[in-house]
């Protein structure tokens, strides 16, 4: 498992070898500074705490900023966890380099917030008729259940809400270029979040 | 953005003649048959040009055996071996889908004569320009 925080700058299209266009996510990802090494003995688990993205000293506190300096690197503006294959130093970094083009990875970001969304948008509804004899109901969700029994609206139900802004995970996408000089990655496809998310990215098992 | 420019930016072409609207172009298409490479001429009107970045297209139009096939082309593909500039068009608008209703007469274009080619252009090199003229008074007798 190989794993990098990165952020999204937004899609475009490129063109393989072979002719063919596709639609690609391009990804800052890395470099990312090895900030702690959370072990078995010590956490109960073994992790790596790495940190990525430029943060003004200015708004760095000085806790925070002793446990960078600890680790004999500069504060960044995320610090997450993340799991690695090999063994990774403290003070390192992991840059994009890990990954090859033509590998598949896994991308997990934040999903753009849609705000409160309807029935047709949120679960996919149908909507209703616009006309024969219909009336302000083309977007409706239509029956949302049955009479006396049970008098109540099962829970779970699926009905208009906040839409959005979930963890989600894209499966399986394929590298398409990496420029290792720029820390640049671009995957075919789709990514979560908004321009300048914060993503992160991990070898899939599932190829 | 900037950054997605610089990298689209290595996908573009700059070995491409500049066209528009209304233009005859021939496009030199390149076709894969197995392990096979060969190269077909698609030549006809350009109706449309779209998009920008490694996203623009265009539209090219001609009516083979009476009926009539547009093809879209990316325009910075790296299908695309070749495009000739056949004849500047003159129209009066970007996107020429009228030509889809019309049909022998009245589906022709008005060819488009620069000042150069008049030859009110004394800047230019004057080999140039009547070499120019010549071509396009030999055309017009087609």
């Amino acid at each position: 498992m190989k794993e990098i925080l990165g952020k999204k700058l937004g899609t475009t299209r490129i063109f393989m070898d072979s002719g063919e266009a596709v639609s690609a996510t391009v990804i800052q990802a890395g470099p990312c500074p090895v900030v702690l090494k959370k072990t078995q003995d010590n956490d109960g688990y073994n992790a790596y705490q790495v940190g990525f993205g430029a943060r003004r000293k200015k708004l760095v506190n000085k806790p925070t900023a002793g446990h960078f300096a600890k680790a004999g690197v500069d504060p960044t503006h995320y610090v997450r966890e993340i799991t690695s294959e090999g063994d990774l130093e403290i003070g390192s970094e992991l840059k994009v380099g890990i990954f090859k083009v033509g590998e598949r990875v896994d991308v997990t970001g934040i999903s753009r917030g849609l705000g409160f969304a309807g029935g047709m948008k949120r679960h996919g509804f149908s909507g209703a008729n616009k006309t024969h004899g219909q009336s302000d109901r083309w977007r409706a969700p239509g029956s949302i259940g049955q009479s006396s029994y049970p008098s109540r609206v099962f829970k779970g139900l699926k009905m208009a809400g906040r839409m959005g802004k979930d963890r989600t995970t894209v499966l399986n996408l394929e590298i398409v270029k990496i420029i290792e000089e720029e820390n640049l990655m671009l995957v075919k496809g789709s990514v979560p979040g908004f321009k300048g998310s914060l993503v992160k990215i991990r070898s899939t098992n599932r190829s | 953005m900037k950054r997605l420019a610089q990298i689209e930016k290595s996908y573009l072409r700059d070995d491409l003649p500049q066209f528009s609207s209304g233009d005859t172009v021939r496009v030199h298409v390149k076709i894969k048959e197995g392990d096979k490479e060969r190269i077909q001429v698609f030549q006809g009107t350009v109706t449309s040009r779209r998009g920008g970045g490694t996203n623009a297209t265009f539209t090219v139009r001609k009516v083979s055996s009476g009926i009539g096939v547009e093809r879209v082309f990316p325009l910075h593909s790296p299908n695309i071996a070749k495009i000739e500039r056949v004849r500047a068009g003159q129209v009066r608008r970007k996107k020429l889908y009228y030509l889809r209703e019309l049909t022998g007469k009245s589906a022709r274009i008005k060819e488009q004569i620069t000042d150069l080619e008049k030859g009110n252009n004394n800047k230019k090199a004057e080999g140039q320009v009547k070499g120019d003229t010549g071509e396009e008074s030999s055309e017009e007798k087609e």
